[in-house]
C-alpha cells in the first residue's frame, strides 16, 4: 500500500434543499472539491458515491452526468449512517492499492424532516410491528439505552450527556457549514422534551439534506497540485464481532475499539497525539461512550472529561469542532465525507473562528448501526 | 374429495421465537451451540461466535430475568403509543431480551438496575386473517 493525500475538499452547508435533488447537492459539493484541489473531472479515475436513502438510484452516476461524464468507474456506496466515510475508504483504497492516481469521494442525502423515525418499516402485516410492542429498534432509543449501559456501569448522569450538547452547540457558532448555530445552555438541554431517555431534543442531532466530497491523490503526485497535501495516516473499516449482546442491543463500543486500535497501529501513533477528533456524535450518549472506546480517557473517565471542559476547542482534546452531528447535521451519506472536510480544514488551518490552533494530526470517526465503524487518521506533512 | 377443514382463529406470536404451546405457559424459546455453548434467541443457521455448523439445541428460555437496562421513549413512529419503556432483559441462560417493560409508570425513578422481572403474555392486535397477536413483556417481580 502506498501513501495517499487528500488534496482538496469541499461541503456545502447542511439544512434543507427541498428545491433541489440529490444529485444536484452532490454536484455542488463535487465541483468544491475540484476547485479546492485545482482539478476538474478529467483528472479524476474512480468516483466512490455514497448516499443511503437512494441507494438504489445510481446517484454516483446522475452526479457525474452533472459535472462531467467521462466513463470512469462509479461506485454507489450505502452503509448506514457510515456511508459516507466508507465511500472515502473506497476511494482512498483504490488509491492506495496503486490502481489509481486520483480519486474522489462524495457524500449526499437528502432526508427533509423524515426523522431518524423513517426507517424500520419492516414489511409484511402491521400487525406483527415489534416497535413500541418488544422495546424499541428506533435510535433514540438504542443509543438511550447504550447511554443508559454507561451510567450502570460508571455512575455517569443525565447531566453529563447533556453537556456534550451544550459543548457541540457552542462549537457549532463558529461553523458557517453548520445546519443550526444556536447556543444553548445546560437547563435548556435538560428542560427540553425528552425524545428518549436520558436522550432529550437536543441531545439529538437533526436531520436534513447535505453533500461533501474530497479528492484523493497518491503522495508522490500530491505536490503536483497542493503546498498542503494531508496525509490519510489510517482508513479503518470494522464490522461488529461477536459479543454477549450484540444481536438484541447494538453494541457501538467494540466495533470502534477495534478500528481504533488498527487505526492507532496503521498511523503509528496513540490516542495522545491526536490533537482533534471529530466523532459521531448522533445521539448525546454516544459521544462520551467514544472517548472511551478511541482511547482518549481511561475506563469510565468520560463523565469527568466533558465535565473538565478537556474536549472543547481550547481544551487538551477538542471533539467535534465542527458542532458535530448534533449541531452540524447529519444527513447520513455526507457525514463521513464531511467529517473529513472537517479535519482538513483545522490540518490547513483553514478552520476560522473554531480553528484547534497547531493542529497536527485528527481524526473522524463513524459509526453506522447494523453496524459498521470507520475511522479515517489524518496528518499534516 | 374432502372438504377443506374451515380456518380456525387461532393465536399467533408476534415472533417466531415465542412459543404458545397448547398445554402449559408461553415461553421464549433459544438455540444452543452444541460447540461453544453460545445462546440466541430462536433459530439459527450457524453460530456466529464459533462460526460452527452444527444443528444446534433448542432451549426453553427462563421466564424470568434481570433489567439489564432500559430508555423511557416519548416519541416513536407513528401510532405508536408513548411513553413506554424499552428495555434488554438478561435470561440465566446468557440471552438478552429486547421488551417492554409493564406495570410500573414509566420513569427512570422506578427503575433499577439488575432488578428481577418476569415475563407475561398478552393480546396486543388483531391480523388481517383474524388471528389473535399475541405479544410478551416483561413486569418487575
Amino acid at each position: 500500500m502506498r501513501d495517499v493525500a487528500v488534496i482538496g475538499v469541499g461541503m456545502i452547508k447542511f439544512g434543507r434543499y427541498p428545491e433541489k435533488t440529490v444529485p444536484e447537492l452532490g454536484a455542488q459539493a463535487a465541483h468544491l472539491a475540484l476547485k479546492d484541489a485545482g482539478v476538474d473531472m478529467k483528472d479524476i479515475e474512480l468516483v466512490a458515491s455514497g448516499n443511503l436513502y437512494q441507494s438504489n438510484a445510481m446517484v454516483g452516476q446522475r452526479i457525474l452526468q452533472i459535472i462531467g461524464q467521462t466513463g470512469v468507474p462509479v461506485i454507489n456506496v450505502a452503509n448506514a449512517c457510515a456511508t459516507g466515510s466508507t465511500a472515502f475508504r473506497e476511494a482512498y483504497m483504490s488509491v492506495a492499492s496503486g490502481a489509481y492516481d486520483m480519486t474522489m469521494a462524495i457524500g449526499s442525502e437528502q432526508m427533509g424532516k423524515m426523522g431518524l423515525l423513517g426507517g424500520g418499516g419492516a414489511g409484511g402485516d402491521p400487525a406483527y410491528s415489534t416497535e413500541g410492542v418488544l422495546g424499541s429498534g428506533l435510535m433514540p432509543a438504542v443509543f438511550g439505552m447504550a447511554g443508559v449501559e454507561h451510567m450502570r456501569k460508571y455512575g455517569s448522569t443525565q447531566e453529563h450527556f447533556a453537556k456534550v450538547s451544550v459543548k457541540n452547540h457552542k462549537h457549532s457558532m463558529h461553523n458557517p457549514y453548520s445546519q443550526y448555530q444556536t447556543e444553548v445552555g445546560l437547563e435548556e438541554v435538560l428542560n427540553a422534551r425528552v425524545v428518549s431517555w436520558p436522550n432529550t431534543l437536543y441531545m439529538c442531532c437533526p436531520t436534513g439534506d447535505g453533500a461533501a466530497a474530497a479528492i484523493l491523490c497518491s503522495m508522490d503526485k500530491a505536490r503536483q497540485y497542493t503546498t498542503k497535501p494531508i496525509r490519510v495516516a489510517a482508513s479503518v473499516l470494522t464490522s461488529d464481532p461477536w459479543t454477549q449482546r450484540d444481536l438484541i442491543m447494538p453494541d457501538i463500543n467494540t466495533l470502534t475499539r477495534n478500528a481504533a486500535k488498527e487505526a492507532y497501529e496503521k498511523a503509528g501513533i496513540g490516542p495522545g497525539d491526536l490533537d482533534l477528533i471529530e466523532l459521531h456524535d448522533c445521539f448525546a450518549t454516544a459521544e462520551l461512550l467514544h472517548y472511551e472506546n478511541l482511547g482518549i480517557c481511561g475506563e469510565g473517565e468520560a463523565g469527568r472529561m466533558i465535565d473538565e471542559g478537556a474536549t472543547s476547542v481550547g481544551g487538551k482534546i477538542p471533539v467535534n469542532a465542527s458542532g458535530g452531528l448534533l449541531s452540524k447535521g447529519h444527513p447520513l451519506g455526507a457525514t463521513g465525507v464531511a467529517n473529513v472536510c472537517e479535519v482538513v480544514w483545522h490540518l490547513r488551518g483553514e478552520a476560522g473562528n473554531r480553528q484547534v490552533e497547531g493542529a497536527k494530526v485528527g481524526m473522524a470517526h463513524v459509526i453506522g448501526l447494523g453496524s459498521a465503524c470507520t475511522l479515517q487518521v489524518l496528518e499534516k506533512v | 374429495m374432502a372438504e377443506a377443514p374451515a380456518a380456525e382463529k387461532t393465536q399467533r406470536p408476534i415472533v417466531p421465537f415465542l412459543k404458545l404451546p397448547a398445554t402449559g405457559n408461553p415461553y421464549l424459546q433459544g438455540s444452543r451451540c452444541k460447540k461453544c455453548g453460545a445462546t440466541y434467541l430462536g433459530a439459527r443457521m450457524a453460530c456466529s461466535k464459533c462460526f460452527s455448523t452444527d444443528a444446534m439445541d433448542d432451549v426453553q428460555l427462563s421466564d424470568k430475568g434481570e433489567l439489564h437496562v432500559f430508555s423511557i421513549v416519548h416519541q416513536s413512529a407513528p401510532g405508536v403509543p408513548t411513553p413506554y419503556i424499552a428495555a434488554i432483559v438478561d435470561l440465566p441462560e446468557g440471552v438478552s431480551v429486547r421488551c417492554n417493560i409493564q406495570g410500573v409508570e414509566p420513569d427512570p425513578k422506578n427503575l433499577k438496575f439488575g432488578m428481577p422481572v418476569q415475563m407475561v403474555t398478552e393480546k396486543i392486535r388483531t391480523d388481517r386473517e383474524g388471528n389473535d397477536v399475541i405479544a410478551f413483556s416483561f413486569k418487575p417481580i
